[in-house]
């Protein structure tokens, strides 16, 4: 392969100090952490706390009716909400520490948190 | 028609770098035509140019030619004075003050490719920290760096290998020095 000739030995050095960089900076992708927890909350209080490991099923009552929230293997999401708007439900999969969905009519919000916090607080 | 008051003398040389400046102009519009993922992220292959023109030409006119192609690259494309503009200067200026410093490495170890992916870090470098200086005063800039590195390490080799490959070829110009 005559591309290779062009290639002199310093530059192979070189091409691996830059991989190594490349590789030395990959954790800032992921600074806050794996997502490991779900925090559930209903008016302010923490309602439930599970792990991101296995399969379960929240149903938390608020003053609208009934939030339904499932948890699977690194994700989590709002299923169901009574709420008029539906945005909670409309967000999806979380799945990334520090991402939220808020019910704000049935005050019920979920929230993804890894090892390190990102935030110590949020405001809307 | 009346002779000119002011009589500006054309020497052999401002003719190459006007020429080698408009080689490199051109290719940042072939640039910036090019679809990129994500603001930053450019195959920069005006710094092709910069590499032949630093090896044949010596380390000055590469930094006449890159900062012509700066300034009248962005004139063409419209951000003259503009953010980009300026992380374009920075770039260049990290890049040009390495490749001044890499250049005095031992030709027989350390290529154009070797050049150009020190110098592409040197420009990534560059535009973080004005980027975070000045337009983003977050750190939240830096959680992008591996990807701005990546590129810059794919680019940069790929560049450099193109740029060597143009050096290898004999070339008239190159007898002029």
């Amino acid at each position: 392969m005559h591309w290779l000739a062009l290639l002199r030995p310093g530059d192979w050095l070189v091409m691996a100090g830059g991989a190594a960089l490349v590789g030395l900076s990959l954790p800032l992708l992921w600074q806050g952490g794996f997502a490991e927890r779900a925090i559930i909350r209903q008016n302010g209080q923490v309602y439930a706390e599970a792990d991101l490991h296995s399969r379960r099923d929240f149903a938390v009552p608020g003053p609208l009716g009934t939030t339904l929230i499932a948890i699977e293997p690194g994700r989590a999401r709002v299923v169901a909400d009574p709420g008029p708007r539906q945005y909670c439900v409309r967000q999806g999969w979380l799945r990334r520490p520090g991402e939220i969905a808020i019910c704000a009519p049935n005050r019920v919000s979920l929230q993804i948190a890894g090892r390190t916090r990102a935030y110590d607080s949020l405001s809307y | 028609m009346t002779a000119s008051v002011t009589e500006l003398t054309v020497t052999a040389e401002d003719r190459r770098v006007a020429w080698l400046a408009t080689a490199a102009v051109a290719l940042s519009l072939v640039d910036a035509a090019i679809p990129s993922p994500l603001p930053g992220v450019k195959p920069g292959l005006a710094n092709i140019v910069t590499l032949v023109v630093l090896q044949r030409y010596g380390w000055a006119t590469a930094v006449w030619v890159s900062g012509l192609r700066v300034l009248a690259g962005s004139l063409l494309l419209g951000y003259f004075l503009a953010p980009g503009f300026f992380l374009s200067l920075t770039g260049t200026a990290f890049s040009l003050a390495t490749l001044g410093l890499a250049r005095h490495l031992p030709a027989r170890w350390f290529g154009p490719v070797s050049l150009s992916i020190l110098a592409a870090f040197a420009h990534i470098g560059g535009q973080l920290l004005l980027a975070r200086a000045w337009l983003i005063p977050h750190d939240g800039v830096f959680l992008l760096t591996p990807v701005f590195a990546a590129a810059a390490l794919v680019f940069g080799t790929l560049n450099g290998l193109i740029a060597a490959k143009l050096l290898m070829e004999p070339s008239a110009a190159a007898t002029h020095r």
